[in-house]
């Protein structure tokens, strides 16, 4: 039973998350921070997010291109 | 958002995946036996339809803010992965991913393995194969015409994309009688990854409680905008490694070191 709970938990973190969970990490942060920019200190940060999906990619492709380097 | 980009989005997606699950199943009924083979696909293909059937409606009974948030987070955080593995193989970083040697690994596994016969199945290993691979393949398009048709509250526009994808890649299959190894799956996959980024970071942000400047039409700058940082990404990584490649050409890239080989999660997802 463990076993099976076990596979259905890793089939989903790989299929959500896949190989770079810093991906995930970045993209929640920049939304939280987008949310709280709105809605605390009422600033309509549209750009954040764009700009927090291009540094994840940049620090995603760093680091899978400076292991193999 | 028309209906057009929401099926072109959801019909190349979903082309991407057929031509992967189109591979498995050739393999399965050229080597063992179709009959087995086509209830393995027809097995899968009802599940996918509940799922959908099921989670679809389900899903459109939330909140649109909250569906925004969520659906745009896990569609970008999707979106990100498949731009990430995309400039990575078309930069020479990661081996391009081969449906002809994925069909020959497939065909000698399959010619190994022995016949068993469960109830109506008569040929257990060619049903799981199929039945597997159509199921995985097919879960992200169902993730992605669900996100997609959920937001736009049009399920019905994302189901015809897909259900026009896979009657494309299975006519042409059908006619072939091969793995369709000349389909540009990288530059489908790159594509791909441009636009779920783009609408995931749209509705993530949209769900976070933004108003983007021009409303949809912000659209129009984000998905340009989207392709070419990751098209910059990955010429400048080309560059760096001394390859030779477009994004999606096939060819091989001139590399300095060998490629890496295909994740695991890789093999899961089909990504």
């Amino acid at each position: 039973m463990m076993r099976a709970l076990k596979s259905f938990g890793a089939f989903w973190y790989d299929f959500v998350i896949g190989d770079d969970w810093q991906v995930a990490a970045i993209v929640v942060a920049a939304l939280a921070v987008t949310a709280l920019l709105t809605h605390v200190a009422g600033v309509n940060a549209w750009w954040l997010l764009p700009l927090g999906a291009f540094a994840a990619l940049a620090w995603s492709l760093y680091r899978a291109t400076a292991r193999k380097s | 958002m028309t209906d057009l980009p929401l099926i072109l989005t959801v019909f190349v997606a979903c082309a991407v995946e057929a031509v992967e699950a189109l591979t498995i199943v050739l393999a399965a009924g050229l080597t063992r036996q179709w009959r087995s083979t086509f209830q393995g696909m027809a097995a899968a293909l009802v599940v996918l339809a509940a799922i959908v059937a099921v989670l679809g409606p389900t899903i459109t009974l939330l909140p649109l803010t909250a569906l925004r948030l969520v659906v745009g987070a896990l569609l970008a955080i999707f979106g990100l992965q498949w731009l990430r593995k995309a400039i990575l193989r078309a930069s020479g970083y990661k081996a391009l991913h081969d449906e002809a040697s994925a069909y020959l690994r497939e065909v000698a596994a399959a010619k190994a393995a022995p016949v068993s016969k469960r109830r109506w199945v008569s040929d257990w290993y060619a049903f799981t194969l199929s039945f597997k691979g159509v199921l995985l393949e097919g879960l992200e398009v169902v993730f992605i015409v669900i996100t997609f048709g959920a937001n736009q509250h049009n399920l019905g526009a994302a189901v015809i994309g897909a259900a026009a994808a896979v009657v494309v890649v299975a006519a042409t299959g059908f006619v072939v009688r091969a793995p369709l190894s000349r389909v540009p799956e990288n530059a489908l996959k790159f594509a791909v990854g441009i636009m779920l980024t783009s609408f995931g970071t749209f509705w993530g942000a949209e769900g976070a409680g933004v108003t983007w400047p021009g409303n949809d039409a912000a659209l129009l700058v984000l998905v340009p905008a989207v392709a070419m940082v990751s098209l910059g990404f990955a010429a400048w990584l080309r560059r760096g490694r001394g390859a030779g490649e477009v994004p999606g050409s096939g060819g091989p890239a001139a590399t300095a070191t060998a490629p890496m080989p295909a994740t695991e999660s890789e093999e899961v997802t089909g990504r």
